[in-house]
């Protein structure tokens, strides 16, 4: 101890330690960058998922509402039915090509009779301003009710898509000069009728009901049959993935003994969880479609490989929650003389219902939004009729809602680019409720033991 | 009858064997439950049990068996030039299927008799003609040989059917018989049931494999038959990809190889900074509020289906740098190009990797770090001295599984990467990957005997082993880390 004073083996410190020195203001600076980093890293994560969703709400928003033109129209009965019997047999001879002369000599009229006019901008270039999908519209409605010829309605047509993009701000009159489909005088016109009240702007049920529509016509495109063929394949994948997930998962969890046959499975599934969505695409066209002879594009195929993909998911959200069922409960169980089945059956299953329920949610949720092996089964094909009802419904081809992006995001008009949004938009609503959903039911339900 | 209808009876069966069997069993004791070895129920569950199972199992093997034992007679009678080679007899077997189906659905409408449907010729009638009316369009005229055979198709699947129809209603009526004699005081009902039970769900759980063996096998196959018609040397190690329809084409996988390495690795610099540095930011240096709030919003882009981020690719992150960098840079002119998909791929990644390490970094056991605060160093120069040495292997094993998501991804690199098959450095072109090629391949009309369409499997195998073997490295790295401290 003497020595200790008598002879100090430091130095006398060179200054005070509530003072920094440099090196610990080097040390500081270091972490304070250190810190930096990692704010910074999760800014620009959550800056580039802001990016993102907004880029596609400010593309996507404007699908929900369509460009109509809205003018009295007289069903000339000359033109429809040259017959004058009514008879629809006889009116079916009338091809859109009829129906497209009396939208356009409608329209004309109208112009004329609101004294709108338009330097430069023919008949035929009025008539375009009516999209190609009108007359097919106006023909069913006729043909369904034969009586409305001789009349004159209340149309409401859409708008080409062109003058739907105007109205958006998609079309400019500068664009429009480099545009072979449409002038800057037809736009002009455009404007004058939107000022007259003729072409408004309105809420677009179509995009959610109509079947999907050609190169020419996006104005007319819409989910119907997308939105028709995700909820078949989510029907058959809950009714397949369930059951097999959670029997799989009772059997691993509670019965399973420990063997390579065991071993196996557990590392088959954890690995299938891993394996790239396209693989399991080439299987449903090898074996489903080439083997099997399902019909290509058709829902059931589309199931089949999605609930092989979602079962890894399920089994282990399922097995995670059986787990989480404490020991006690099944002692008690046994100890009372139920049977091993029995116990799982009637005390740890219901116990662990919730955590299957929420894992079975967010299974379907990713399960919706899959789209390349989609691709690989043919469901990218382009698909204007409905599927029947089910059960044959679930044979006929049918389209996906994240196939639907795809395909009209790879269709050149930009018009469907704007469409290809606003389907984000709805699969995203619906992920989202799913979501809310599952993490709901986690609170409702969440036990803690 | 038809198969909902021979289900709808079985089901009844079943139901019917389910109240017999426990009528039995409580008659049989007396009506005293408590002198039964099992519940009532489960008498009644024995005897539906055993209508079910052999009815069922047969009706599902006759309806695998019947087309294929059809198929394979009509095939015998047919003369040979109709079914010279493979393609030939698959093109006039579906002949075939399309007129025996047209001629059930004129039946159906009534358009003709029963009798006529077996008893037309082509020299008599133009047969087409008659199936239009009914609404089935037939690609070309049906001749003699394949108008015979559809009869005969039609009359062997309308035996089928009977057969069919019989013999399981025979088996569910056995089935009923077994179940309810069975049924007494005595019979260890519940024991039975639940091994029936036991078995099913070993059966559920055999599924994943089940799944694995046709995936490999799926591919397999098909790969084998690629390479015997296109040389392995020229796969593996050609340097040009150039597919054509017609022939003499060039399927080097190596440009497909380089165009996905390339774009794993710039989405892997992306992701791997920005989710590691957020991991360890959450995980040692954010407040629980901050935690709780900025975890899940990560989290948000993993639920994101990743044909959005295709888009985002195609629409605004690839027309961005192409104005912004590649052509002030003078490096090209493509919207679709390296950069373009790696970025996406690798924001698609960040959340895998953030939330991944997260758990590793927080599985290091708290003492480490009380240690080396306690000497004195700051918190940075414990989580880069102590932490990240101490969960390194579990960060590499994230890493490896980010890489292989990566490799597999396919919508991002479809719509942001483009489709030349190229080997070069240049970030800002457009290069494809193996899964742009396996779509471009198989989508639309295939011919599954051209070694064009076959490459795709082949492509798929390739990609299976690599991600495969990514994957199992990874998680025995993982594996093997968390051994460490337990």
């Amino acid at each position: 101890m003497t020595d200790l004073t008598s002879a100090p083996a430091f130095g006398r410190p060179k200054q005070s330690i509530l003072t920094a020195s440099s090196e610990m203001k080097r040390r500081n600076a270091a972490e304070t960058r250190f810190k930096l980093y990692g704010v910074a890293a999760i800014t620009i994560s959550l800056v580039m998922l802001a990016i993102m969703l907004f880029t596609i709400f400010r593309d996507g928003v404007s699908s929900f509402y369509q460009a109509r033109l809205s003018f009295p129209m007289a069903l000339s009965a000359e033109v429809l039915d040259p017959q004058g019997n009514r008879s629809r047999d006889e009116m079916t001879k009338v091809t859109t090509v009829g129906y497209q002369k009396v939208l356009a000599a409608a329209l004309l009229a109208e112009l004329e009779r609101q004294g709108i006019a338009q330097e430069g901008v023919s008949e035929k270039e009025i008539a375009d301003l009516i999209s190609k999908d009108a007359p097919g519209e106006l023909r069913a409605a006729v043909l369904a009710n034969p009586e409305m010829v001789g009349s004159t309605i209340d149309a409401s047509v859409l708008a080409g898509g062109r003058i739907d993009g105007f109205i958006k701000g998609r079309v400019t009159l500068e664009t429009a000069e480099r545009d072979s489909n449409i002038s800057p005088d037809q736009l002009r016109l455009a404007e004058q009728l939107r000022e007259a009240g003729i072409l408004t702007s309105s809420w677009n049920w179509g995009f959610f009901t109509n079947p999907d529509a050609s190169d020419q016509r996006p104005e007319a495109a819409g989910l119907g049959v997308a939105l028709l063929g995700s909820a078949y394949m989510m029907l058959m994948v809950l009714v397949m993935c369930v059951p097999v997930g959670v029997a799989a998962s009772i059997y691993l969890e509670e019965f399973a003994p420990k063997n390579r046959w065991t071993d196996a499975i557990e590392v088959n599934i954890s690995n299938l969880a891993a394996v790239p969505s396209i693989v399991f695409g080439i299987l449903g066209l090898a074996i489903f479609i080439n083997f099997a002879g399902l019909p290509q594009s058709s829902s059931v195929v589309g199931a089949l490989v999605i609930s092989l993909m979602t079962l890894p998911t399920i089994i282990i959200a399922t097995r995670a929650s059986i787990r989480a069922v404490p020991p006690s409960i099944r002692d008690a169980a046994l100890g009372i003389g139920a049977s091993k089945m029995q116990t799982v059956f009637h005390h740890v299953l219901p116990l662990a219902m919730p955590g299957i329920l929420t894992g079975t949610i967010l299974g379907l949720a990713s399960a919706l939004g899959e789209t390349a092996p989609l691709l690989l089964i043919g469901m990218v094909a382009f698909v204007d009729n409905y599927p029947a009802a089910p059960p044959e419904g679930f044979l006929d081809p049918a389209t996906a809602l994240p196939v639907q992006v795809y395909s009209w995001a790879s269709r050149a008009d930009p018009a469907f680019i704007e469409r290809s949004n606003g389907a984000i938009i709805v699969l995203l609503v619906f992920l989202v409720i799913m979501n809310v959903a599952a993490i709901l039911l986690r609170r409702r339900f969440e036990r803690r033991w | 009858m038809s198969v909902l209808m021979i289900l709808a009876t079985v089901f009844v069966l079943a139901i019917a064997a389910y109240f017999l069997s426990r009528q039995r069993a409580l008659a049989s004791s007396g009506g005293n439950p408590r002198d039964l070895h099992s519940l009532p129920g489960y008498y009644g569950w024995y005897g539906a049990v055993s209508v079910l199972i052999p009815a069922l199992g047969a009706l599902v093997l006759w309806l695998i068996l019947q087309p294929m034992v059809i198929e394979a007679r009509i095939s015998a009678a047919l003369p040979d030039q109709l079914v010279a080679d493979e393609t030939q007899r698959e093109l006039t077997m579906a002949d075939v299927r399309r007129v025996a189906g047209g001629l059930d659905t004129a039946v159906a409408q009534g358009e003709m008799t029963e009798q006529e449907a077996a008893m037309i010729r082509t020299e008599f009638t133009d047969v087409r003609d008659r199936l239009a009316n009914v609404g089935v369009a037939l690609g070309s005229n049906v001749t003699k040989e394949v108008l015979a055979a559809a009869q005969d198709y039609r009359e062997m699947a309308s035996w089928g059917a009977a057969g069919q129809t019989v013999l399981v209603i025979v088996l569910a009526a056995l089935g009923l018989f077994w179940g309810v004699t069975r049924a007494h005081k005595d019979f260890r009902a519940r024991n039975r049931v639940e091994q029936v039970i036991l078995g099913l769900l070993m059966v559920a759980s055999s599924i994943a494999i089940l799944t694995t063996i046709g995936i490999v096998w799926s591919m397999v196959s098909e790969t084998f038959d690629f390479f015997t018609k296109y040389p392995v040397q020229d796969f593996f190690f050609s340097l040009t990809w150039s597919p054509n329809f017609r022939g003499g084409s060039d399927l080097g996988i190596l440009p497909l190889i380089w165009g996905t390495l390339y774009i794993t690795v710039v989405s892997m610099l992306v992701a791997v900074p920005i989710g590691l540095f957020a991991a360890i930011y959450l995980a040692e240096y954010a407040s629980k509020r901050t935690r709780n709030w900025v975890k899940p919003l990560i989290e948000i882009i993993a639920g994101i289906p990743t044909v959005v981020f295709g888009i985002f690719a195609l629409v605004t992150v690839g027309p961005f740098l192409r104005d912004y960098f590649a052509e002030p840079l003078g490096l090209g002119n493509s919207g679709s190009s390296v950069m373009t998909a790696g970025i996406v791929i690798g924001i698609l990644n960040i959340p895998f990797i953030s939330s991944l390490s997260d758990d590793i970094i927080n599985a290091v056991p708290q003492s480490l770090r009380d240690g080396s605060l306690g000497l004195g160093a700051t918190k940075s120069e414990t989580v880069r001295q102590v932490i990240l040495p101490a969960a390194l292997p579990g960060i590499v094993g994230a890493i490896l599984m980010a890489a292989s998501r990566a490799i597999g991804e396919t919508m991002i690199v479809v719509m942001g990467a483009g489709a030349a098959a190229k080997l070069s450095l240049n970030p800002f072109e457009a290069m494809t990957t193996m899964t742009v090629k396996i779509v471009g391949q198989l989508t639309g009309d295939t011919d599954f005997a051209a070694p064009e369409t076959l490459v795709a499997f082949a492509l798929g195998m390739t990609l299976f082993v690599i991600t495969l073997g990514l994957n199992i490295f990874a998680l025995w790295i993982v594996r093997k880390y968390r051994e460490q401290y337990e």
